[in-house]
């Protein structure tokens, strides 16, 4: 790795000196100059430097270790909860769906679990060309290295071009794992996906520093190209019963599905009636409620519309409400219809967690909320007031 | 029990600008801090040792100001820490950071516990933990909200996982690697006795050449992924205060654009 200023191009503007968070640059007879001691190659001074081009950052990457046009197809991974397929995988296999056209490969679903080759049917329904199955008792419950062997195996075995995960519990457990033991790129969590149109590389757009920035990311020289995905972001496929695939039994020989772990017992958690990642509707409540059993409150609103009930930070550090309800950066990140924020001035770390929502709707009597800033619908006025007025209004609809 | 915990050092906020004219990141004036969910696996790391004995060693990969993270974990109370920082780093994506450490943990010699914290607050993937378990080859068990038991001779572990829809209780055999929630404890404030350790702690800082690191696996160079472009996100263009003279009218109004948008029936 070597970093140069081209001496004819720099007019020592000082733009570079501004943009590096490292303290490295220095003007000296009107040039930069860049101490590579302090130099940590992020590159923010070419950006800076993109009028004249007077920086260069020659990097030698590893190089990729096969022909990767063998690679072919989206797969996506068809995540099951106690047999059940996740919502995710659904909108996994739409937007999958869309990438294998501009592509034009196939989309295929990879199933992993015991007694489940009777869901592979659903998947293709939902629009996979292949599903891959891999019905075993080791795979019964989930365990990281168990369903890790057996993806690795059969991404060995296939050479899929994409792998396309849910950004679940499960999904951004294991799927790191695969993405290592492959030696290849991972995305976390995007939130959009295109294709290149000249170098047909997978675009992975995803929030980062809590969703103030989006990044767009590659992996040239890798395959799998690997992402999880947020839920709730993507469009559900149509399902169509007519469609017709192939489904493709495997089995994985030896002590490769073994797991060094193993479930005990699950333990369904009584307050969370509603799933929060999976609910169209979410009624959050903060500080403003002032105690516990204001919460009454929202629990009655969410019920109404059929929602979850979701919580600031604060409410929960309070104790008013369990952690498994904390919406934010310090707990679940959340993107559903409609997010109604009621006594939560927004922090920035609240807002990490829910400003991908498609409508936010803010209570709050302070009008200088932050809250305001994002929210589609805003009301400022007394949430003892306005919750209740809400309530008798949708019960004598 | 000798117990690792991996932590990073971040920015101590994500408000983070784009300077329109440079195009590139503004974060003014921020102190830097362990990465918050790293402090829920320090603090447990500590607990642990309270109960088993033994030691409770830091290790992170950073820059040469990443000292200051280790001396907050000395000044916590771990016994010791370690830097892994050279310019060959620089640039590492999850992958490469990933080796990076496991390296330096296999440097450190036996463990029986390693914990991380579930993410970090600026780059939020979840993505090291995990790699850093495939590089050890060790089971790996996320999201870890409690750990109910140990039986240190029998290499006996149980824990609770935290799910999307309760948790899950999971045993399995030591030496293991967890990533801790917030949910597991409250970690504790540095104390003045730790202050004054971690002042005078000497953090070992060690280089890719010290870790015996293959060149093709850290850095950018041993980085699958790129960052190809950065912007601010498109907020919702549609933003209104709803006003009306009572209580009454502002309700029935946003009642009535909920509605119109189908978001309730």
């Amino acid at each position: 790795m070597a970093i140069s200023v081209i001496l004819d191009r720099c007019v020592g503007c000082k733009l570079c000196v501004a943009s590096c968070s490292q303290n490295a640059i220095t003007i000296v007879n009107k040039k930069a100059v860049i101490d590579v001691a302090k130099c940590n190659y992020c590159g923010a001074c070419i950006d800076a430097c993109k009028k004249f081009k007077a920086i260069v950052i020659e990097i030698e990457r590893k190089k990729p270790k096969e022909d990767l046009s063998i690679y072919k197809g989206v797969w996506i991974f068809a995540e099951q909860r106690h047999g059940e397929i996740s919502s995710v995988v659904y909108e996994l296999l739409g937007e999958g769906k869309k990438l294998a056209e501009s592509l034009g490969e196939e989309v295929s679903a990879v199933l992993l679990g015991e007694n489940i080759t009777s869901k592979a049917n659903e998947l293709i329904y939902y629009g996979a060309d292949n599903v891959y199955v891999v019905d075993s008792p080791y795979l019964k419950d989930f365990n990281d290295e168990p369903y890790t062997n057996a993806l690795v195996s059969l991404i060995k075995e296939y050479k899929p071009n994409i792998v396309l995960a849910g950004a679940t519990s499960i999904g951004r457990s294991f799927i790191p794992r695969v993405a290592s033991a492959l030696e290849t790129g991972l995305t976390a969590d995007c939130t959009h996906f295109a294709i290149d149109g000249n170098t047909k590389l997978l675009l992975q757009t995803r929030p980062a520093f809590g969703g103030n920035l989006m990044a767009t990311i590659t992996c040239s020289n890798f395959r799998p190209q690997m992402a999880t995905a947020r839920h709730k972001v993507f469009k559900k496929a149509v399902k169509d019963e007519s469609r017709k695939g192939n489904v493709i039994l495997k089995t994985i020989e030896g002590d490769s599905l073994k797991s060094r772990t193993r479930l005990i017992e699950f333990v369904k958690e009584v307050e969370s009636t509603v799933n929060l990642s999976e609910a169209d509707i979410i009624v959050s409540g903060g500080r403003g409620l002032g105690e516990a059993k204001n919460f009454a409150l929202i629990r009655e609103l969410a019920e109404l519309l059929n929602g979850a009930v979701g919580a600031s930070r604060a409410a929960v550090d309070a104790g008013w409400i369990p952690y498994s309800h904390q919406v934010g950066q310090t707990g679940k990140t959340v993107c559903p219809k409609l997010y109604i924020a009621i006594g939560i001035s927004g922090a920035i770390q609240h807002m990490a967690g829910m400003q991908s929502s498609e409508n936010i709707v803010a209570i709050n009597k302070d009008p200088s909320a932050p809250i305001f800033e994002i929210a589609t619908y805003g009301i400022v006025g007394d949430l003892f007031e306005v919750v209740p007025a809400m309530i008798s209004k949708l019960k004598n609809k | 029990m000798n117990i690792i915990v991996c932590i990073k050092q971040v920015p101590g906020t994500t408000k983070v600008a784009i300077n329109p004219v440079t195009n590139t990141l503004v974060r003014d004036g921020v102190e830097s801090i362990v990465n918050p969910f790293d402090m829920y696996a320090i603090e447990e790391g500590i607990r642990l040792r309270e109960k088993f004995g033994g030691k409770v060693t830091v290790i992170t990969m950073g820059p040469p100001q990443a000292k200051e993270a280790i001396k907050t974990a000395i000044g916590m109370g771990v016994d010791e820490g370690v830097l892994l920082s050279d310019r060959a780093f620089a640039g590492s994506d999850t992958l490469a950071t990933s080796y990076t450490l496991s390296k330096g943990i296999k440097k450190l010699g036996s463990f029986d516990i390693i914990i991380c914290g579930k993410q970090a607050m600026d780059g939020d993937t979840a993505q090291v933990g995990p790699g850093i378990a495939y590089w050890l080859d060790i089971p790996f068990v996320a999201w870890v909200r409690k750990i109910e038991e140990i039986r240190e001779n029998e290499r006996y572990i149980r824990v609770e996982r935290l799910m999307e829809d309760g948790y899950e209780v999971i045993e399995g055999n030591l030496p293991i690697l967890i990533s801790v929630v917030k949910e597991i404890n409250e970690p504790r404030i540095e104390s003045l006795k730790g202050k004054i350790k971690a002042k005078n702690y000497n953090v070992p800082v060690w280089s890719a050449k010290d870790l015996e690191c293959d060149p093709d696996y850290i850095g950018l160079r041993g980085s699958p992924t790129l960052v190809n472009k950065i912007f601010v996100p498109v907020r919702s263009s549609k933003r209104e205060i709803i006003e009306g003279s009572s209580v009454e009218e502002k309700v029935d109004k946003l009642i009535a654009k909920l509605k119109e948008s189908k978001l309730i029936i």
